[in-house]
């Protein structure tokens, strides 16, 4: 009844076009974009890769073969388990986390800067030096971060310029290139975030916590960061997700060695040509993810509505 | 303990504005002084610097006679209560109390007994573990008083701490607060626009006009003997007679206005002969001239403007001949009054119940 009722003060408020044409672009959103795409997988995931003649045959039914063949590799596999595709499952969540933790680090100090030190106009300039990178591509600037990490990259000039290195250091198989692309990558989403709920920080409680003799240390432990924790958790949710599931860092700035399992998802699909397999990798790293960020949250008890804020 | 606070030729400037300008202010440790003003008048600025949040441009600030020229608001012998009172939302009520104990790692069996006796003085016994939004507008001024005592400050600094409290409340508060600073006997600093909260509170007042003290006195002194144009305008109502001095005696002087020569209370030294200057009569120095045996030193002609009943006092508005408007206000006796507009009537005032003093800026109406 209130559904009905809630529906009905809508149409009420919006007139009936513009209720109509709201509904329908926020019903087109989720049905077409969201659900129907991830049931399609998630119903891919569960059959068997078959040429198309057998499609919708004898032969087309529901099997756990693609979840068996993450968990333990081919029927032909010495060892019990898959390790090749677990260990770099786990290995990208590892790092996923990684990157989140260092974004986390990296960005409270900027935004606690920008909510609550930098003055008008240094505080524009600063936030518009953090966006203006961001109207690059996403692959050219993992192609540029490549050439400042590369041999003969400026950043290896440097080092050895300044004798720290007495020759070239290879960032990306030691990875520090990929890491520092992907942090990089997701730093606006973890800025605004933290920024907007600093912001909203009455500033005389900072001074209140100072005037009672609190260091600054513990003015952050005590006052700020309790107050930012749904933004700490928005800005990591996001960047946990994204890291977890990037492919285009990982594809450019990987090391020779180093397999991001998204990668393995695309092969999978493309070279593999087995969507079905694919699919079942994807809804594991998805789940596994959703999993991961709800027991966080539990955690760190923050509700899920506070994420909204 | 308790705490004296000097304010040596003080300069506050913000580029080219100037907060304070040149404040010499003895505080004496114990004393509960107000700093009274409009808005804009730098009595917040002038207790950012004395808390630390600001360093004066220029000058000297003591606590205890100690110079606290560089040294932050978190190691200075001070507490500062906000005007919105900055409580942590986050903290349950007996950790806001003793966050200043958790700074200095106190255990916390000990920062609780110290919590619950904090709050038997403020009256809240057993609300400790409520959270902060759950209490009264009252009750939270009263938990912020408390989280600033727990610090043990030598010095409470109060930035305008009644002004969101409604009428009743507010009234009730400075009693409280005034209760509370005689019995835990440290010094309070008190910021307010509110000349009631001043004079009912303080043992000295300093009144403040665009960065300048204009007098330091105790409330009876600031209402009685005002010693500049500003100050007696600002605190109470007052009725304002312009004209200049002709005669300047030990302590009256005859300001000639346009209403007739005006004798009035002057200090020694503060007039000269040709000066323009001032005369203010409070109303309710101002008297009804009602039969002709009455005599007062000055006496002015007026026409009834109206009459408004307060229950235990009258107002009466009056007009001079030019239209110069005055305010007559005396207790109900039982009499009715009742003038009809228009009509012309003497009044009459004691020059020891007026005074003179140069002309000079006056508060804004």
């Amino acid at each position: 009844m209130g559904v009905i009722r809630y529906f009905q003060q809508f149409f009420n408020r919006n007139g009936l076009v513009l209720s109509t044409l709201l509904l329908g672009a926020v019903s087109f959103w989720i049905v077409f974009l969201i659900v129907l795409p991830q049931v399609f997988m998630l119903d891919f995931s569960f059959r068997f890769n078959l040429p198309p003649a057998d499609l919708g045959g004898p032969k087309d039914v529901y099997t756990l073969s693609n979840y068996e063949f993450l968990m333990f590799g081919s029927p032909n596999n010495p060892e019990p388990l898959n390790t090749v595709d677990l260990s770099v499952f786990l290995r990208t969540l590892l790092a996923a986390v990684f990157v989140t933790l260092f974004d986390l680090m990296l960005c409270y100090p900027i935004a606690f800067y920008l909510a609550k030190s930098a003055q008008g106009g240094y505080a524009r300039l600063m936030v518009l030096s953090l966006i203006v990178p961001f109207w690059v591509n996403e692959i050219l600037r993992a192609f540029a971060f490549r050439i400042l990490f590369g041999s003969t990259g400026i950043i290896n000039a440097f080092l050895i310029w300044t004798g720290l290195l007495s020759e070239p250091m290879d960032f990306i198989q030691a990875d520090i290139a990929l890491y520092a692309g992907l942090g990089y990558a997701y730093i606006l989403l973890m800025i605004f975030p933290l920024y907007n709920a600093i912001e909203s920080l009455d500033t005389n409680q900072i001074e209140a916590a100072r005037d009672m003799g609190a260091p600054w240390w513990r003015i952050h432990w005590r006052v700020v960061i309790p107050f930012a924790k749904p933004g700490i958790t928005s800005g990591c949710t996001m960047v946990f997700m994204l890291s977890a599931g990037a492919l285009a860092a990982p594809q450019i700035l990987g090391g020779p060695s180093s397999l991001w399992f998204t990668q393995i998802i695309y092969q999978w699909f493309n070279t593999g040509g087995n969507w079905p397999r694919g699919s079942a990798y994807a809804i594991v790293l998805l789940v596994t993810c959703i999993a991961f960020v709800l027991l966080m949250m539990r955690l760190f008890k923050v509700k899920l509505g506070a994420i909204g804020r | 303990m308790s705490a004296g606070v000097e304010l040596d030729n003080v300069w506050v400037r913000f580029g080219e504005f100037v907060a304070a300008r040149d404040v010499n202010i003895e505080i004496k440790g114990g004393e509960f002084f107000s700093f009274l003003g409009p808005s804009g008048c730098g009595k917040t600025t002038l207790l950012r610097t004395v808390s630390g949040f600001l360093e004066p441009s220029d000058g000297q600030v003591r606590i205890g006679g100690r110079n606290m020229a560089g040294i932050g608001p978190n190691r200075r012998p001070t507490a500062l209560i906000f005007q919105n009172l900055a409580l942590f939302p986050l903290m349950s009520v007996w950790e806001n109390i003793a966050f200043a104990l958790e700074v200095k790692g106190v255990s916390k069996t000990e920062r609780r007994k110290r919590a619950d006796e904090l709050l038997e003085l403020i009256a809240l016994s057993g609300q400790g573990d409520k959270q902060v939004s759950e209490l009264s507008g009252g009750q939270k001024q009263r938990v912020a008083i408390a989280r600033a005592l727990a610090a043990e400050p030598e010095v409470l600094l109060l930035d305008e701490p009644l002004s969101a409290l409604d009428l009743k409340l507010r009234q009730h508060m400075r009693t409280e607060l005034r209760t509370i600073q005689q019995r835990v006997g440290i010094t309070f600093i008190y910021i307010t626009h509110d000349q009631g909260e001043a004079l009912t509170m303080s043992d000295h007042v300093a009144v403040m006009r665009e960065g300048i003290v204009e007098q330091v006195a105790d409330g009876n002194t600031i209402y009685d003997r005002p010693g500049t144009a500003f100050v007696a305008s600002f605190v109470g109502e007052n009725n304002l007679l312009p004209g200049h001095v002709i005669e300047v005696g030990d302590s009256h002087a005859v300001v000639s206005t346009d209403y007739g020569p005006v004798r009035a209370r002057a200090t020694a030294g503060g007039l000269t002969k040709g000066d323009e200057a001032y005369v203010f009569v409070r109303p309710e120095s101002l008297k009804f001239k009602d039969d002709e045996n009455s005599r007062f030193d000055n006496e002015l002609d007026a026409a009834i403007v109206h009459e408004e009943f307060e229950g235990n006092l009258w107002q009466v508005y009056l007009a001079l001949p030019d239209e110069r408007r005055m305010t007559l206000s005396m207790v109900n006796d039982g009499r009715a009054l009742s003038h009809p507009p228009g009509t012309g009537i003497k009044l009459g005032f004691d020059a020891d119940l007026a005074v003179a003093l140069p002309k000079g800026p006056l508060a804004a109406e």
